[in-house]
């Protein structure tokens, strides 16, 4: 488990230049981008295909795919990843991770097809190849998190008489926040990426320019999809940082 | 602290243990890490258990809180038998102190402290009130450190505030294991001197593990000694244990210079204390020399208007100032009446001074100790050879139950 996504140093000056610079630089770029479709020498279809109306419905589509597949993940893995590290269940708690990384391993395209064949080529067979895909991180990074409270500390909560729940509640989970926050951003980015291949089962998002562009040789329209996901991607990754910054425990470094 | 050490002191009697043919059998293991073990922990005394590793001090200790469940046995706590009652609501009863503390890094000292008050559903005001008197008991400054997180504390305090949230809702029961294993030796001393003077004041029941025989005899009312499965080798004093091992055993357990261990035993406040003459800030010089010369000394000790030393200057020091300066000066050699005379000698040789300034648990000077003072003491212990009765001498036995006057067995 050496792969373990492990929270980077968030400490002075510099993690919160990182935390500047990053919005900084999307906004640049996404400003740079709307000026070039309003002054950029395109041809007619292009201009029609990336008209501002349409956009923003992929866009909307995209976010929406992703909102509810991290939303199911995260309610989802998160829960599990904790039940996992209980005594009674950490015998199977190898056999799990063992699906999950299967599930990642798996390309994440053939999930999506293979999916859409057996659950229809809809808006929720997308969601859930993504759920499956991105599950892992989650899941092993909570494991993890919470496997790696030292020892003592939680045997000197029970020595205090506090119950295994608030154990768990007021030590062990507090204590691996760092370590499950940066396999929840590390999800979140995975999964604004890999939405991009939604559009093959017809449940659309930004994925559709980049096909579109592909399959009507526009190569301006591909590469506008494959900024506006990229910016996307960017952004949650941003607000992941945020989060992280904020909810480790003081205390801490 | 005095002004509410009622509650320091503890509202709260302290109360007997009593281990009844208590057997630990782990899984899959062909012999019991603890064997049929009957032990009695007189109320309101430290037993200290030692023994080599891996003979089942921990486990017997974590019996009594129930961190690990007896395979067989019944433990009584005062008169209750607690055997069977919620593990949960036993440990709120029993202070529980490990390696390093074993402090919350993401809460602060208050918080940490104010655990167990916090789940017995003191109020706000009562908690506030609890954890600076405790910090003050385990003299910590609590304006200073009450807010601080862990990593912002050495070892050794984090260790005194391990302690104090060990006594937080003032347990009758107090269960150490290893606590002051993991500082160097100059704080683990300072640590122990700490924990005897809490101990005067807070009279609690403590069964303390420990690896480190010196520690066992400077702390303990009693020392139980084991060898593997929790076998009770001797139950005796320290004084006895030293100079009537019942084995070879417990002989090669002590090893070499049983003889200055004794000086373990010793307190400074039992032995003569020289005087000496002291001075303040902002005398003359000239005149603290001269009352050193009258006097014979060869340096006067310069206290602080409440009595605190500050400094310790030779009488060649005292010549080459004008006025005496009011900096204090670290590197004196101190130790308090509650130290061992083994502690007053190492302080004395690091300092190579010969001799080490006494102070009351104030922080006041009361005399000076020299070496010569030492040395007779030792002498003396030599001869003197332990006297201690057999009456009251608590139960420790493996294997089979026992009778004890009124017991509940
Ligand atoms: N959870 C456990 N499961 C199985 N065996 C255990 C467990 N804990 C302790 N043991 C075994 O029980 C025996 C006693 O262990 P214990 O921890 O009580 O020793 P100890 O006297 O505290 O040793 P040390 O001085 O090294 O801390 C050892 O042989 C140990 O291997
Ligand atoms: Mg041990």
């Amino acid at each position: 488990m050496s792969d373990v996504l492990r929270p980077q140093a968030a400490v002075g000056t510099a993690a919160w230049k990182g935390l500047v610079i990053q919005p900084a630089v999307i906004v640049l770029i996404l400003a740079a981008f709307v000026i070039w479709l309003k002054l950029g020498n395109l041809s007619a279809t292009e201009r029609a295909t990336l008209n501002p109306g349409d956009l923003l419905a992929y866009t909307g589509q995209h976010l929406a795919l992703t909102f509810v597949s991290s939303a199911i993940v995260l309610a989802g893995a998160i829960p599990l990843g904790v039940l996992l590290t209980r005594r009674p269940f950490v015998k199977v708690s190898g056999v799990i991770l063992a699906l999950a990384n299967f599930g990642q391993a798996a390309p994440a395209i053939g999930l999506v097809v293979l999916l859409a064949f057996w659950l229809g080529f809809s808006f929720w067979s997308a969601v859930v190849a993504l759920v499956v895909y991105a599950a892992l991180p989650v899941l092993r990074n909570t494991m993890v998190g919470i496997q790696g409270v030292d020892e003592r500390l939680v045997e000197s909560a029970r020595g205090m008489g506090m119950s295994s729940f608030s154990v768990l509640m007021r030590v062990e989970l507090p204590l691996a926040v760092p370590v499950m926050l940066s396999g929840i951003r590390t999800a979140l980015v995975l999964i604004v990426g890999s939405a991009t291949l939604a559009t093959f089962i017809g449940a659309g998002g930004l994925g559709l320019l980049i096909t579109t562009g592909v399959n009507l040789f526009l190569p301006r329209v591909l590469v506008s999809g494959a900024l506006l996901v990229a910016l996307l991607a960017l952004l949650i990754d941003w607000l992941g940082r945020v989060v992280e910054h904020y909810a480790r425990p003081k205390g801490l470094r | 602290m005095s002004k509410n050490s009622s509650t320091a002191t503890g509202t709260s009697v302290s109360s007997r243990i009593l281990l009844d043919a208590v057997t630990k059998h782990y899984p899959g293991q062909s012999k019991p890490a603890v064997d049929g073990i009957t032990l009695e922990i007189p109320a309101g005394k430290i037993v200290m258990l030692v023994g080599p590793s891996g003979c089942g001090k921990t486990t017997t200790l974590k019996m009594i809180n129930r961190l690990i469940e007896p395979t067989e046995g019944r433990i009584t706590l005062g008169d209750e038998d607690v055997t069977n009652i919620d593990g949960d609501q036993l440990r709120r009863r029993m202070g529980y102190v490990i390696q390093a503390g074993g402090l919350f890094p993401h809460m602060t000292v208050a918080a940490n402290i104010a655990i167990v008050p916090k789940m017995l559903g003191w109020s706000k005001e009562k908690i506030k009130n609890r954890v600076d008197e405790l910090l003050e008991l385990v003299s910590l400054e609590p304006a200073m450190y009450r807010d601080r997180y862990p990593r912002e504390l050495s070892g050794g305090q984090q260790q005194r505030v391990g302690v104090a949230r060990a006594l937080a809702a003032d347990p009758p029961v107090l269960l150490m294991d290893e606590p002051f294993g993991a500082v160097d030796p100059i704080t683990r001393q300072r640590l122990q001197d700490e924990l005897l003077r809490i101990q005067e004041e807070v009279q609690k029941t403590i069964v303390f593990v420990t690896h480190d025989f010196d520690e066992a005899v400077k702390l303990g009312d009693w020392i139980v000694v084991f060898s593997e499965g929790a076998h009770i080798v001797q139950y005796d004093t320290p004084e006895r244990i030293l100079n009537e091992p019942a084995s070879s055993f417990v002989e090669d357990f002590i090893g070499a210079g049983a003889g200055l261990k004794q000086l373990t035993l010793n307190r400074v406040r039992d032995v003569e204390l020289a005087e000496a003459v002291t001075g303040s800030p902002g005398e003359m010089a000239q005149d603290v020399l001269a009352r050193v010369k009258e006097a014979g000394d060869g340096h006067a000790v310069i206290l602080d208007e409440n009595r605190r030393p500050l400094s310790w200057p030779s009488r060649r020091q005292l010549s080459r100032l004008e006025t005496i300066p009011a900096t204090p000066d670290a590197a004196i050699p101190l130790v308090t009446q509650g130290s061992t005379l083994s502690d007053a000698l190492d302080t004395m040789l690091v300092s190579s001074a010969g001799a080490a300034l006494v102070t009351d648990r104030r922080r006041s000077f009361v005399g000076v100790i020299t070496v010569e003072v030492v040395m007779e003491a030792i002498t003396r212990s030599r001869k003197a050879s332990a006297m201690a009765n057999d009456n009251d001498s608590p139960v420790g036995t493996n294997t089979g139950t026992i009778e004890v006057q009124g017991g509940t067995t």
